[in-house]
């Protein structure tokens, strides 16, 4: 198994721990990963992105150009990502925001209203999340309980009241996923 | 045991290993894209143990490497290119007093300030001086997190039995990318350094650190030595990796992230048929010019894969002595192919 996503958006929308938290859950399954950010000028008020990488096998180029998913958080990205997933690949995207989403018929495309969600559980920071546990329903590459394993690792000690937060958000996620059709 | 894994930046892998490898200071000043390494240490250190100082300059801070490692302490600085620019007065002064540290350049696109995005421009400065003088330094070029975090191990093994300044020539993308990195590494003791500025105490010779030798006779003398000591390294210490070169028609030598770009593209060849190999020198200096110019005895053709216009391709080209045809592809100013760009102009070089 070998699955590369791109996860884009603006910057604060969590895009980069999003990757690094499956990343992190990823290892804790023993498998291989590669976290690639964006760190150059767009970081810097406009979009941010990170291309994370997980396989069974070693990992050689971090770097690639087309993707098997895309999670997209905003306009600019879905413009940019969209074309980029490969056939019959997957596009996850925050429908809160982005009003077009691509076109294309030869990939499966969920709207999921993230942001909507996420205010209605009271932490607007929480979409990232929502988006995660509605990729992983589609493509369950890690189990739920790695993510939450990453958090604990990956949070410090003061911010764990929020794993269950964190935990109902991916649930939600899963749920949103499931009664929306795709395209 | 459980085993210590960690996933990671490449510069923090590297800060980690650092004071895992028991520095006794780090002298340094931020700069995008390695400012994760002061800012690690700074964290670290005042607990771990160590110096962490943040100088007022580059300039500063290679001159304060300088001072204790002629204390015989062990001691490095990290910075990117334009940073370590400034430094090269004073490695030319550490290497020429025959000073063990570690240097790290995380390579970003240049000439000039440039763009903080990942290159390998730095390449020529790394291995065919950068400081004025007669020198070398030994060159290591990791091409993943794992290796930013051993080669700071491998570096000071290295800078301390030669009595050498050692770089680790990184670039932007290994510096910010996240891997998993399994710290293992066997501790590093410290070594007998009898020529270190300990203080003459009765009955001790007197040590003297400097590299000013003004009458040319004695001059020459430290040159044949520091060249000795350049023809053993050259012996003893060339390291590479080889992938798919057994049967190899076509191969690809790249290093650092440039290899690991490469290593996908001759999967992409192999898979279309050609039967392509890739040579990853390990080091950079000393270079692998006898396994690269052996291999050129069977291969048809050879292409370089750099983030630059075309520096390591002159290495090459020496190591093939006019054997085979060797070509060059490079992305400029930052921008990083993908596998699939490359393997275009792989297949377009094949053909000409």
């Amino acid at each position: 198994m070998t699955e590369e996503i791109i996860i884009a958006g603006f910057g604060g929308q969590g895009v980069l721990s999003m990757g690094q938290t499956l990343g992190y859950a990823s290892m804790v399954e023993g498998k291989s990963v590669t976290w690639m950010p964006s760190y150059g000028p767009e970081m810097r008020g406009g979009t941010a992105n990170c291309i994370t990488i997980l396989s069974d096998e070693e990992i050689s180029s971090p770097i690639i150009s087309v993707f098997d998913t895309g999670i997209i958080l905003n306009q600019p990205s879905m413009d940019k990502f969209g074309p980029k997933v490969k056939k019959g690949g997957l596009i996850v995207y925050e429908s809160t925001t982005i009003l077009h989403a691509s076109d294309r018929k030869d990939i499966e495309i969920y709207a999921i209203p993230a942001a909507e969600a996420a205010n209605q559980m009271k932490n607007t920071k929480i979409a990232n999340m929502i988006l995660l546990g509605a990729y992983l329903e589609r493509k369950p590459v890690v189990g739920i309980d790695s993510i939450i394993e990453a958090l604990k690792k990956v949070l410090p000690e003061r911010y764990h009241h929020l794993l269950e937060l964190n935990r109902n958000a991916l649930l939600k996620g899963q749920e949103l996923i499931r009664s929306v059709s795709k395209n | 045991m459980e085993q210590d894994i960690r996933l990671m930046k490449g510069n923090e892998a590297m800060a980690e290993a650092a004071i895992q490898a028991g520095i006794d200071a780090y002298f340094g000043y931020p700069i995008t894209p390695q400012s994760e390494v002061p800012e690690y240490l700074s964290r670290e250190m005042p607990s771990r143990g160590g110096v962490f100082l943040q100088a007022e300059s580059e300039v500063a801070s290679i001159n304060m490497v300088y001072g204790a490692a002629g204390a015989g302490a062990r001691v490095m600085t990290s910075s990117s290119s334009p940073g370590y620019s400034l430094m090269q007065e004073g490695v030319s002064y550490i290497a020429c007093a025959q000073l063990p540290c570690l240097l790290v350049n995380v390579n970003r696109g240049g000439p000039g300030l440039g763009t903080i995005q990942p290159s390998q421009g730095d390449y020529f400065q790394a291995t065919k001086g950068g400081g004025h003088g007669d020198y070398r330094l030994i060159v290591l070029a990791p091409s993943s997190v794992q290796e930013m975090a051993d080669f700071v191990f491998l570096g000071f093994e290295l800078a301390e039995k030669y009595r050498t300044p050692v770089l680790m020539l990184s670039d932007g993308a290994i510096g910010q990318m996240m891997e998993k990195v399994v710290f293992n590494h066997k501790p590093l003791p410290k070594t007998e350094k009898p020529w270190a500025t300990t203080g003459k105490k009765e009955g001790k010779h007197r040590s003297i650190i400097t590299s000013l030798f003004i009458q040319p006779e004695v001059m020459e003398k430290v040159n044949i030595e520091l060249n000795k000591k350049y023809a053993e390294i050259s012996k003893n210490e060339v390291r590479l990796e080889e992938i798919h070169t057994e049967d190899a028609e076509y191969i690809i030598v790249a290093y650092g992230l440039s290899a690991r770009i490469s290593h996908k593209t001759v999967e992409l060849a192999r898979a279309k048929g050609i039967k392509a190999g890739l040579v990853r020198p390990i080091t950079l200096y000393p270079y692998p010019y006898d396994r690269i110019g052996e291999l050129a005895n069977k291969a048809k053709k050879m292409m370089t894969m750099e983030l630059n216009a075309g520096q390591m391709v002159e290495d090459v080209r020496l190591a093939v002595n006019g054997k085979i045809p060797v070509g060059h592809y490079g992305r400029l100013g930052g921008i990083i192919p993908s596998p699939e760009e490359v393997l275009e102009n792989f297949e377009k070089f094949i053909k000409e």
